[in-house]
């Protein structure tokens, strides 16, 4: 693709660190659209616009949208099946129940 | 000297919506890449609650009356242009003999876009599909070969690439308007989000 008005899934660290407490950018998303699978930091994302629009480097459909107000944000994730994240060892977890 | 017990001078008039800036450029807003539409397969098409739909081709388009509209154009991200100069068919004429109950609509694009304004907005000579600005063609990037123009509102509403408008019952938010903006956009209200 030689679309160069967007830009790649990384610039998400930062504006998804201040929604979350974890790094969503080395998590992994699937795609609703196409079902494709992959890092959250392989989304093509437009900014130039009212919101942070990411979509899947696959079919091009959107996976997320993230508006910012000064007191609000919005995240729109119906375009994004699961996401999965990576969790520290070491780190106490139910399992299964 | 001091206008102050003269009245308020004309240059102190309010020109610009509150919050925002004046911009001399048009900076571009995309939510995706810009879709290639061919003027030969372009169409634009009216949808009613009934499932009626009115069609109509580019060279049709360029059939109807045309209009010259001069208008402010105020985008949420703050900027406003004022001034430009646009060729455009009017919603009055696309709507004109189209028998509807609707009281809302959803513009539909090229490459996915959404908006929903109320039909009443579209209707009384302040909504156009504009297809030339500054005397050429729209530039593909502003939302050629057609946009919706509908500048009382955030130009958000103003859906570039344009393809349709379905006519609605009830309001179905649109793209920006499920995401935390406005649901009407009025700039000189300043609604920018929900609940503004």
């Amino acid at each position: 693709m030689t679309d160069m008005s967007y830009l790649d899934g990384n610039m998400l660290d930062g504006p998804l660190r201040e929604i979350f407490a974890v790094d969503l950018s080395t998590a992994t998303g699937r795609c609703a659209s196409c079902g494709t699978a992959g890092p959250m930091a392989g989304l093509h994302v437009f900014s130039h616009a009212p919101g942070l629009v990411g979509r899947c480097p696959v079919c091009g459909q959107v996976m997320l949208r993230l508006v910012r107000a000064p007191e609000r944000a919005w995240l729109d994730l119906r375009g994004a099946t699961v996401l999965e994240l990576p969790m520290p060892l070491d780190q106490p977890h139910p399992g299964p129940l | 000297m001091s206008p102050g017990f003269q009245g308020r001078p004309r240059s102190a008039e309010p020109a610009l919506p509150p919050g925002q800036y004046l911009t001399e450029d048009w900076p571009v807003l995309s939510a995706g890449p810009t879709p290639k539409v061919s003027l030969d397969t372009w169409e634009f098409v009216v949808t009613t609650e009934t499932g009626a739909e009115f069609r109509w081709s580019w060279t049709e388009l360029m059939g109807l009356p045309q209009e010259t509209p001069t208008v402010d154009i105020h985008c949420v991200t703050r900027w406003s242009k004022l001034g430009t100069n646009w060729q455009a068919v009017s919603l009055d004429t696309l709507l004109e003999g189209i028998d509807t109950d609707a009281r809302y609509a959803l513009a539909h694009s090229y490459g996915g876009y959404t908006t929903n304004l109320p039909l009443e907005d579209l209707r009384g000579g302040r909504a156009w599909v504009a297809h030339a600005y500054e005397g050429g063609p729209l530039p593909a990037e502003h939302g050629g070969p057609a946009r919706l123009l509908v500048p009382h509102l955030y130009f958000w509403k103003s859906a570039k690439w344009v393809r349709g408008i379905r006519l609605l019952v009830d309001d179905q938010p649109g793209f920006w308007e499920t995401a935390g903006y406005h649901d009407y956009g009025d700039p000189w209200r300043e609604q920018r989000y929900q609940g503004d």
